[in-house]
């Protein structure tokens, strides 16, 4: 495996930016400030209205969040200049770019399937948009081998795509777009082209070299995991609206509607595994299945939370935490409860055991989860 | 065994026989008699052909300058026919395949047009705009002193008019089968349209225009009606293989059998070669 020979100093530099708890989202500069992306992008097709703002700073990772339709895509596109816009605007660090034609533009795209040009070598792809932009021959393959090494693909260097694998040919098709110097990154469902299995070594290293972009990256995806995982920012779209956007722990404890209290249905923490037990951060641990080691993910559903009144003696649970109703909201007959104190998370209960509960903000309540209901997977 | 089996298979019709014997037998008389006229009819001219060929004196026939001339004529013009069709014809695929204007239909029919239009029509067309007097024609010779009728150039000219939407439908086919979104990938790399079509596009519909240039040269190698009624009929100057072959049946029907082999074979070689790039391509 690449990812191993990967120094653990980029993984401890992410650590600090993605912290689980804070709820407010960054913010990017104010206006006048220039950094970054500040973009309302409308795009009308037939009855079909995208209307978005989006603005972003740069070392963001922002992830477009929403079902099959919500324009997430057309949004993508039209940040490259491939889906021109009926209105609005689209500046990146200060500067107009809503009529600069796509060739024009400091925007790089990882498309869906990569579209790896399959006639020309891993080496040819990658150096393709520094010769485009006017490096020489010989500079710009030597460019292009430095982001491959970098991407852990020297060896594939000289590979046509084809004889490529799904996650070899997703970190070309990274590094094709890095070897730009784009200052907005577009990555259009990342791994959607990838089988299960390599979905995680993929998704892990993808989080690393978008940790390290130095500019704003914008990813689509219909994964809530893959949104969670990968950006510091959500922003959920349905009908081609925004419907909410923050942080994923917050949205995933106040969700706004319905639809995101299940698509964002997930408690997300990072820490550092030894065996079956994760140390998080700042402070709990969390008993999991999987036996990992090193920096990890580990998540579980609201629904896998239970609460108790007393401290629980004698359940089945490892995982017992002492925590705070902050507040609660109801969806549908489910209600969420957002719990603060030893573990910021979320909890799905229903109606009923929340009466008998008597669940209200404020008082002490001991949160459980199963070992079995977790899932960590390597950051 | 065969008669035993058919025997067989005619008792018990229902059971009796593999399958595939069965359907053969089976096949109605109204559909395999004029099926194997049919086959008939396109395979005996081509075995006449070989059965009357002066297999003895062919080393002299095809030897004979005249023979040489036209041969090497014909392989130039086509050739030439061929590079003009692809130096106009694939922008006008990609024009066609790539670009949403008003009037694309209508502009995709008049392209097809020379392939249904008889071509001693083409001809006299031609003649009509580039000749001496043509639209066209009469401020090329006033001007420039240019004269393209029964010129070698003509016969390029007239070769390329028949063949070149063979290679333009070919390859208009084989770019909307391409995947535009490579250019799209292209252009977000920082390639201008051209860069992309040339760098991505050309590339990837190289089979397919390779296929569309070998149709294209083959018609243009068999053109007579567009180039005698345009360029006319001079030995050395314009007199291609297949005019050469309409001349020498009237004086040596045997040199034309024999030029008529030359251009069999050349055809069954582009058949071939064709056969292979369509297996590979596809």
């Amino acid at each position: 495996m690449t990812d191993d020979r990967r120094t653990t100093d980029d993984r401890r530099a992410t650590d600090d930016r993605r912290t689980t708890g804070t709820d407010t989202p960054r913010r990017p500069g104010g206006p006048g400030s220039g950094a970054g992306l500040d973009a309302r992008l409308v795009v009308e097709r037939g009855s079909f209205r995208l209307d978005v703002a989006l603005t972003a700073a740069p070392g963001d990772v922002v992830a477009l969040l929403g079902p099959n339709g919500a324009g997430k895509t057309t949004a993508l596109r039209a940040l490259a200049g491939l889906v021109p816009l009926s209105g609005g605007h689209l500046r990146l660090d200060g500067a107009e770019l809503d009529r600069t034609p796509p060739e024009s533009r400091p925007v790089g795209v990882v498309f869906q399937d990569y579209l790896l040009f399959p006639h020309l070598s891993a080496l040819d792809n990658v150096a393709f948009g520094p010769r485009c932009r006017g490096v020489r021959k010989a500079e710009a393959r030597a460019q292009a081998a430095v982001w491959l090494d970098r991407m852990g693909l020297a060896e594939h260097a000289a590979a046509k795509p084809r004889r490529l694998s799904g996650g070899q040919a997703q970190r070309v098709a990274l590094a094709r777009a890095l070897a730009t110097h784009p200052r907005l990154l577009l990555l259009d469902e990342p791994l959607a082209a990838l089988d299960a299995r390599t979905r995680l070594d993929v998704r892990a290293q993808l989080r690393r070299h978008l940790a390290d972009f130095e500019a704003v990256a914008l990813l689509v995806t219909h994964d809530p995991l893959d949104a969670m995982v990968l950006a510091d920012r959500l922003v959920v779209m349905e009908n081609g609206r925004v419907v909410q956007e923050g942080t994923p722990s917050h949205i995933a404890r106040h969700p706004r509607t319905d639809y995101i209290a299940q698509l964002v249905g997930l408690n997300l923490y990072r820490g550092r595994a030894e065996g079956h037990t994760v140390r998080l951060e700042d402070g709990p641990e969390i008993t999991t299945t999987e036996d990992l080691t090193g920096p990890v993910f580990v998540a579980f559903p609201p629904g896998a939370v239970t609460l108790h009144r007393q401290r629980p003696g004698g359940s089945s649970a490892r995982n017992v935490w002492r925590c705070e109703v902050a507040g609660l909201e109801t969806h549908g007959d489910q209600i969420r409860a957002d719990l603060t104190g030893e573990l910021p998370l979320a909890a799905d209960l229903t109606t009923v055991a929340a009466a008998e509960l008597d669940l209200r903000p404020g008082p002490t309540v001991w949160a459980t989860v199963k070992a079995a209901q977790t899932h960590a997977s390597r950051a | 065994m065969t008669p035993l089996g058919r025997a067989g298979a005619a008792d018990r019709p229902r059971t009796g026989g593999p399958r595939r014997r069965r359907v053969r037998g089976t096949a109605p008389l109204p559909l395999l008699l004029p099926a194997l006229i049919g086959l008939v009819f396109l395979v005996l001219p081509l075995l006449a052909l070989l059965l009357r060929a002066p297999w003895r004196s062919m080393p002299d026939l095809l030897t004979s300058s005249e023979v040489w001339q036209a041969l090497r004529l014909s392989l130039v013009c086509a050739t030439a026919a061929t590079a003009v069709s692809l130096v106009i014809g694939v922008p006008l695929a990609w024009l066609l395949a790539r670009v949403e204007f008003p009037g694309r239909g209508l502009v995709r029919a008049l392209v097809t047009l020379p392939l249904v239009l008889p071509p001693v029509v083409g001809g006299v067309a031609l003649l009509m705009a580039l000749g001496r007097n043509g639209v066209v024609g009469r401020w090329l010779d006033s001007w420039f002193g240019i004269t393209l009728p029964f010129t070698t150039t003509g016969v390029v000219l007239a070769e390329a008019f028949v063949a070149m939407p063979f290679l333009v439908i070919s390859v208009e086919g084989t770019l909307r089968a391409a995947d535009p979104r490579y250019e799209e990938a292209a252009t977000t790399l920082g390639a201008s349209r051209f860069t992309a079509f040339r760098r991505v596009t050309l590339p990837l519909v190289a089979p397919g225009i390779a296929a569309g240039a070998v149709l294209a040269w083959a018609r243009a190698l068999g053109e007579f009606g567009a180039t005698i009624t345009f360029a006319g009929n001079f030995p050395g100057r314009t007199q291609t293989m297949p005019l050469a072959v309409y001349l020498a049946l009237q004086n040596d029907p045997q040199a034309a059998v024999a030029l008529s082999l030359v251009l069999l074979a050349v055809s069954i070689a582009v058949l071939a070669g064709l056969r292979d790039r369509w297996m590979t391509a596809s």
